[in-house]
């Protein structure tokens, strides 16, 4: 067992991937994500890795999509605005098939919107911002810990399946301070990255790194190919907490901070009461939706928390398929929903 | 049992330092903490605060509405934390500039005089540990030991010949608990 040490969030993120392997980082500055590339900055390249500040958001991602190309393990971050920007170059990593990981700090928009937490960049993040039929694995930690733990699984998915994987987290995350213990993580089988551009070596055939297929047969083919990986993934690598949720009459779903609250509000509801449980999903996409749809045999009704208008609540209803009411409740721009508004919430669905 | 503190003054004071000492203590002493600034589009000399937990429980949510400590360097901060601390709660006020009086009759109010203690021990710099031990001694949240022990893990090598100073602001805040 490591030592515990405490770390900020974004520093976290960083030094969990710097153990995960990732030797290159591409990154242009934002708040509330800044801690991340100073860290880099200042870690890389005592690991012989590269750190480099790009001139834009747009350099940063095609960098990244250049170092991917080349085998490495490389990874960026921004927070909202910039990841906007981000999202041509994604759309082409995800048609190239190739793994990188890219981590999305949110703060309240939309356009410039502002640098406290929120949660609006999950139809960005889940429903494809870039063009084409691409899906990305998205990671949604709730505690400086997890952001650490699932650093590393990020840089296996998305060298297990050859695509881009997401960490989603919020301001608060970013910023906030934990104790977190860098775990050995036991190495996972993984496929060798012979498709890489790392020079012909005696090989007949180059490698090509390419997202362009202008054979319309050949195109749907590629998307095929690309569907069969993102079924696997449905079907294998779904993560979500239960929590509360045995004899639950509302079951609360939310993720990130939002879910911690969320515990905080459970307990205090607890205490006047009313039995009431969490799902928290771990991975955005794939959505934990089978969870979901056993919990609506069992529970009164639903109430999505999310620090947005309403976003993954659009998944929870597609889940759940009309056995139960589903309700939402959310604060955005950077309002944080507190545990008060959620028991209120609550009381009023069961009246 | 959880300790929710909200530490709040301007940008300078050692606001988020002595709010990281505090919670790199608690885990020391093996609790669950969280350490949350306030971040914005602030600058120096403007205000700062964060909260800090530190629960026997896992800690759900990292903010604070009614905090059961406050910690007050200056009015606008006992203006703004004041009315949020809990009913039986503790507020420590920075009485060298907070001039405001609390008008409340519920809760526990510490007055301490530390920049005035601080530059009496010379050094102004060291009125958050003044503070701190004011802190400690009327919660007993984390032990001396515990803030004297995470701060000779934290202050760099160069600086490890302030220990002695800061074990006495420590000592000067708690004996007028």
């Amino acid at each position: 067992m490591g030592e515990k040490i405490l770390m900020k969030g974004a520093e976290a993120l960083g030094e969990a991937a710097i153990k995960a392997g990732c030797r290159f980082f591409f990154g242009y500055p934002i708040t509330p994500q800044n801690e991340v590339p100073e860290y880099m900055s200042k870690r890389l390249p005592k690991e012989g890795g590269v750190f480099l500040q790009a001139e834009s958001e747009v350099a940063a991602i095609n960098m990244v999509y250049g170092a991917a190309g080349a085998g490495a393990r490389v990874m960026t971050s921004s927070s909202s605005p910039g990841i906007s920007l981000k999202m041509e170059g994604i759309s082409y990593i995800a048609g190239a098939k190739l793994p990188c990981v890219i981590v999305n700090i949110v703060r309240g928009g939309p356009g410039l919107g502002g640098i406290q937490p929120a949660q609006s960049d999950y139809f960005q993040a889940t429903k494809g911002g870039g063009h084409g039929d691409y899906r990305m694995i998205v990671l949604a930690p709730s505690s400086v810990q997890e952001m650490v733990d699932l650093m590393g699984d990020a840089f296996d998915l998305a060298d297990l399946y050859r695509m881009p994987t997401m960490i989603l987290g919020d301001g608060m995350l970013g910023q906030m301070m934990e104790p977190v213990e860098f775990k050995e993580r036991k190495p996972i089988a993984l496929p060798p990255k012979d498709w890489a551009t790392t020079g012909k070596k005696g090989r007949g055939k180059q490698n090509i790194i390419n997202s362009l297929f202008l054979i319309a047969e050949e195109c749907e083919e590629h998307n095929f190919e690309l569907k069969k990986r993102y079924n696997e993934i449905e079907k294998n690598e779904v993560k979500f907490e239960s929590y509360n949720m045995e004899d639950a009459d509302v079951a609360i779903i939310a993720y990130g901070t939002t879910a911690r609250i969320v515990k905080t509000a459970i307990k205090r509801a607890e205490s006047k009461g009313m039995k009431v449980g969490l799902i928290r999903p771990i991975t955005l996409w794939p959505f934990p939706e089978k969870v979901i749809a056993a919990a609506a045999e069992k529970v009164k009704a639903f109430l999505t928390v999310e620090m947005s208008t309403g976003q993954m609540v659009e998944d929870v209803r597609l889940a759940v398929n009309g056995q139960k009411p589903v309700y939402f409740y959310g604060r955005t721009g950077g309002m944080v929903p507190s545990p008060e508004e959620m028991v209120a919430e609550v009381e009023k669905i069961l009246g | 049992m959880a300790q929710e503190i909200i530490l709040a003054g301007f940008g300078g004071q050692g606001i988020m330092l002595a709010g990281k000492l505090l919670t790199y203590t608690g885990m020391l002493e093996g609790k669950n903490v969280t350490w949350l600034p306030s971040y914005g589009p602030e600058m120096r000399g403007g205000t700062a605060n964060c909260t800090v937990i530190i629960s026997d429980e896992e800690i759900g949510s990292p903010i604070v509405t009614n905090p059961s400590v406050a910690l007050v360097f200056n009015n606008p901060s006992l203006e703004k934390f004041e009315p949020l601390v809990k009913t039986g709660g503790t507020l420590i006020v920075n009485t060298s500039l907070v001039t405001i009086k609390s008008k409340r009759t519920d809760i526990n109010i510490i007055n301490i005089p530390a920049n005035d203690i601080a530059i009496e021990l010379g050094e102004v710099k060291i009125t958050n540990m003044v503070m701190m031990g004011a802190f400690v001694a009327a919660t007993k949240a984390v032990s001396f030991e515990g803030v004297m022990d995470a701060l000779k893990k934290t202050l760099p090598a160069h600086r490890q010949n302030l220990l002695p100073l800061n074990e006495k602001a420590l000592k000067k805040g708690s004996e007028l608990v």
